[in-house]
């Protein structure tokens, strides 16, 4: 989907701002929100990581990019909590007035009317075997797909209709697209594929830049040599 | 390390967090003391001082920087690090001509089991934002100036692939051991935006 998420290219952020000596988590609740994806993910909730990525996706795109990443995560986890009827949205306001929270504070979950039904996955991790042959080989020139979609994809936007070369092949692995969705691991076969600046950036990229991406072979099309 | 929840300006959103966790622990679904587990794991055993270990060997054994290169995920193997996302990990080879440097731009990917969970700025929107499309200016800022002739190539972690960088061995290292090699090893020059 177009959200918020999709930040590569967007301009305006402003400077990085690194923070010396960096703890692993910076207050208990961060932990805690951590200690929640295992439960939600126990309690069937949460039955794969693109589902989540699509829940967080799917937050509210003010506390997206406020609440941060911890704050993103309880956003994706209390939606698909939620969706899966494990809490009620009731049951938690409740709690927070106990707990002294304000009762306005909107959140940030959105979870769906209909949500999807996601079935367990198949097997661990995201390595499948894929039936069909590659349709690409290392060196070949390739076109991402120009649509976008309106569900879950890991083609950037900034990476759309651009001309790119195959760097490496990596056999197939579950299709995020329809996964996150409970429509199937659909494996497909996945590349990365190296864009150089000015394709990405025409006249403003620095030069003596390559992006590569990973891209699953459903956005690919073969480019023509021209 | 902070984790002590009567610090000052927490945010709405770690009462909301109190809130759920106290609702799943009464389901049933979560146990008081899997925070404590949680954060023991990604203080003591998950971190970059496992991925410094990794760069150090690589550094040392011209072998193993072979397999490193040509497999991540199998050179790997031999440590026995927890801490998952390493389905597939690719090393990349910073050299004088070629600087490597790694992002997720849609969410935040990264590879737990030799990095540790990602610093804050990683996942923050500036640096996904900025570093496919100006990856100069993003790393200057970090203290990183490259020569024009360098060349900068920018690994966006869009699947399920994560990117671990080899950092160039420092000058004036010869004859230090692995362990001493990998105390020089900071967990920015593993993502690219450090040089040692």
């Amino acid at each position: 989907m177009d959200g918020i998420h999709d930040l590569g290219g967007k301009q305006g952020f402003g400077r990085v701002a690194p923070e010396a000596d960096e703890p692993a988590f910076h207050a208990r609740w961060e932990a805690r929100v951590f200690a929640m994806l295992r439960a939600a993910r126990a309690a069937g909730a949460v039955q794969n990581t693109d589902q989540f990525r699509h829940a967080i996706e799917r937050i509210d795109p003010v506390a997206y990019l406020t609440n941060g990443y911890y704050g993103r995560w309880l956003g994706g986890i209390e939606t698909l909590l939620r969706e899966a009827g494990v809490l009620d949205e009731a049951a938690i306001q409740s709690r927070l007035i106990e707990l002294g929270g304000d009762p306005d504070m909107p959140a940030a979950a959105r979870p769906a009317e209909r949500p999807n039904r996601v079935p367990p996955s198949t097997a661990p991790g995201s390595r499948r075997e894929v039936a069909a042959p590659a349709r690409f080989a290392v060196g070949d020139r390739v076109r991402t797909r120009s649509q976008g979609s309106a569900g879950h994809t890991r083609l950037p936007g900034y990476a759309r209709g651009r001309i790119g070369r195959i760097v490496l092949h990596h056999g197939g692995w579950v299709f995020p697209d329809t996964n996150a969705h409970g429509l199937g691991e659909e494996p497909q076969h996945l590349y990365t594929v190296a864009f150089t600046g000015e394709t990405l950036w025409g006249a403003d990229a620095e030069p003596g830049v390559v992006v590569s991406l990973d891209l699953f072979e459903p956005y690919l099309e073969p480019a023509d040599d021209d | 390390m902070t984790t002590d929840d009567h610090e000052h300006d927490l945010p709405p959103q770690a009462l909301r967090a109190e809130a759920l966790e106290s609702l799943l622990i009464e389901r049933g679904l979560l146990t008081a003391d899997a925070v404590d587990e949680v954060i023991a794991t990604y203080n003591e055993r998950v971190g970059p001082m496992n991925g410094a270990r990794v760069v150090a060997r690589a550094w040392l054994d011209p072998a193993f920087r072979e397999r490193l290169l040509a497999d991540g995920t199998a050179a790997i193997a031999e440590f026995g690090f927890e801490g998952g996302q390493t389905e597939k990990l690719v090393v990349v080879e910073n050299t004088p001509e070629v600087h490597n440097v790694v992002v997720c731009t849609l969410c935040s990917c990264y590879p737990w089991a030799v990095l540790g969970l990602p610093p804050r700025w990683y996942k923050d929107p500036a640096y996904r934002s900025r570093v496919v499309r100006e990856p100069r200016r993003v790393l200057e800022e970090f203290g990183v100036r490259l020569p024009a002739s360098t060349r900068i190539r920018v690994w966006d972690s869009s699947a399920e692939v994560r990117y671990m960088v080899l950092p160039q061995r420092p000058v004036g290292t010869e004859g230090l051991g692995e362990a001493e090699l990998a105390a020089r090893v900071t967990r920015d020059s593993m993502i690219g935006t450090a040089l040692l």
